[in-house]
């Protein structure tokens, strides 16, 4: 890991009020993730794990505690952290090309268009250019928001479960494209899943957090050269370390 | 797309008008049997509908009083969008003008137009300006709870994303909130142009010299040329179907289609 950590989560706490209280969400998560490393982070379902990716990216502010990108105390969402999300958020009333351009707003992107296209072509999506959401697949939708995160160069991918509503096949599809275009543009990585098997495949360090208030409770680091074979002795052997961390 | 598909196509689209059409010419059958019968002498049957509007069409008179009615209803309706739609985006996003503004639309907006006729032609006597008034009046607020409501459902995801993205709030207006809210402003301009016909109408019956709900008026009055009182209302409805039709266009619009698929 390098020296200056690029995203530095110290102690952060976060509740909700309901009728019986206030409810413990976050209780106390303390997290480094180094310049390019990837981390996985993976916990039961209501664990807290979309409260916890909300703050870290900047979207909720923490009751207590702090994060900070490059040193610096994160403000709210900004291009420099872009989040893929479970849902999607590609914009159904603008082509593909628009979409990906979207997020190219200030000067100095050069030709626009010419970007969009590549990363288009980056994630596979060539000669879709001008379509539009509701005449894609769910795959392909989800490469659109890679795309469309990738084209603005952030520094970070925030991902929270970005594959988990696309089928089993192109959930595993996915992985693979993503470690591929990873490759040729380090980003951070922070992504959280309930699949152990997809952070295994994918990360560098794996965080299990504990059912709720949550907390890491487990870290496993993940010393497998890429591509990794999910079906080799090791990564059984971690898969049921994990899985035994999760209590099941 | 070949030539032959698209005929295709066209005859499908047609097998599928076949059962309305049938009902439609029952319902004239019908009428026409029961005028027969009834040996009526006033109440026409439809052959006497149909030459009496051709004659009506003939001498000019029936596209002079179709031409009024579309000029006030294209004015009003106009208007009204051009103050609801801006109104509506206001409202739905900043709460402020929202929680201040509602209430007040909400109590006019079940007020039926036909009363507000004794004011507009206190206000505007009779000539074109108090129909214009009354369409604006009955299509403005359908128009502007519409577009509230359509700024209030945007899915947040992309209001989300917008914000990730760091955009300034001029984009985030123009190439989300907008587009976002266009289905429903179609929606809004669907229903509003539909009370824009029914509110001319009638308030031509009350005054004025020319448009279909005075011809409607006229007719009965000089004469008692029900025939023409019949072929106004089935020239009215099928007008209303028309622009109905012509609003449905819009949701063919490739940045609106999404809305409707699915």
């Amino acid at each position: 890991m390098s020296a200056k950590a690029k995203i530095e989560i110290t102690d952060v706490r976060k509740g909700f009020d309901t009728d019986a209280g206030r409810l413990p969400v976050v209780d106390g998560f303390t997290l480094s993730v180094g310049d390019g490393e990837f981390v996985a982070i993976v916990g039961p379902s209501g664990c807290g794990k979309s409260t916890l990716m909300n703050i870290v990216s900047g979207f909720e502010k923490p009751d207590s505690g702090s994060v900070l990108i490059d040193g610096a105390p994160l403000r709210g969402p900004g291009p420099k952290g872009i989040v893929i999300s479970q849902h999607g958020s590609v914009f159904p009333w603008l082509t593909v090309r628009e979409n990906l351009m979207f997020g190219l707003n200030g000067k100095g992107h050069g030709d626009k268009a010419a970007l969009a296209d590549h990363y288009a072509a980056v994630v596979g999506l060539k000669g879709f250019e001008g379509s539009y959401a509701h005449e894609l697949s769910g795959g392909m939708l989800k490469r659109v928001e890679i795309a469309r995160a990738l084209v603005v160069k952030p520094e970070i991918l925030y991902m929270d479960e970005p594959f988990s509503a696309l089928d089993a096949l192109m959930n595993l599809h996915m992985r693979t494209e993503l470690l591929r275009i990873l490759e040729e543009e380090r980003h951070t990585v922070l992504l959280i899943t309930h699949d152990v098997e997809e952070a295994i495949y994918m990360a560098d360090r794996i965080m299990v957090l504990s059912p709720r208030p949550t907390t890491i409770q487990a870290t496993f680091h993940v010393d497998m050269p890429h591509p990794r074979k999910l079906s080799s002795p090791q990564a059984q052997q971690l898969r049921e370390d994990i899985l035994r961390a999760l209590g099941l | 797309m070949s030539g032959r598909r698209l005929g295709r196509r066209l005859g499908r689209r047609l097998l599928l008008m076949v059962p309305a059409l049938l009902v439609i010419a029952a319902l004239v059958a019908f009428w026409w049997w029961l005028v027969v019968e009834t040996e009526s002498a006033i109440f026409p049957t439809p052959w006497q509908v149909v030459t009496g509007a051709l004659e009506l069409a003939q001498d000019g008179t029936l596209w002079e009083h179709i031409g009024a009615s579309l000029f006030r209803v294209g004015t009003g309706f106009l208007l009204a969008m051009l103050v609801a739609i801006p109104l509506g985006l206001w409202m739905g996003w900043v709460s402020g003008a929202y929680i201040t503004l509602n209430p007040i639309f909400q109590m006019l907006r079940p007020i039926s137009p036909i009363a507000w006729i004794p004011l507009a032609i206190l206000w505007f006597g009779v000539g074109d300006v108090s129909p214009i008034f009354l369409i604006f009046i009955s299509s403005v607020f359908p128009m502007i709870v519409q577009t509230t409501a359509g700024v209030h459902t945007i899915e947040r995801r992309y209001l989300r994303a917008a914000a990730n993205f760091g955009v300034s709030r001029a984009v985030l207006f123009r190439r989300v909130v907008v587009p976002a809210v266009l289905p429903q402003i179609i929606v809004g301009m669907r229903i509003g142009l539909g009370v824009a016909w029914l509110v001319v109408v009638a308030a031509e019956m009350i005054a004025l010299h020319s448009g279909l709900g005075y011809m409607i008026m006229d007719s009965r009055n000089a004469g008692n040329r029900y025939d023409l009182v019949i072929a106004g209302m089935i020239i009215i409805g099928l007008i209303g179907l028309l622009l109905d039709g012509a609003t449905r266009l819009l949701e063919r619009l490739k940045t609106v289609r999404w809305r409707y698929v699915r």
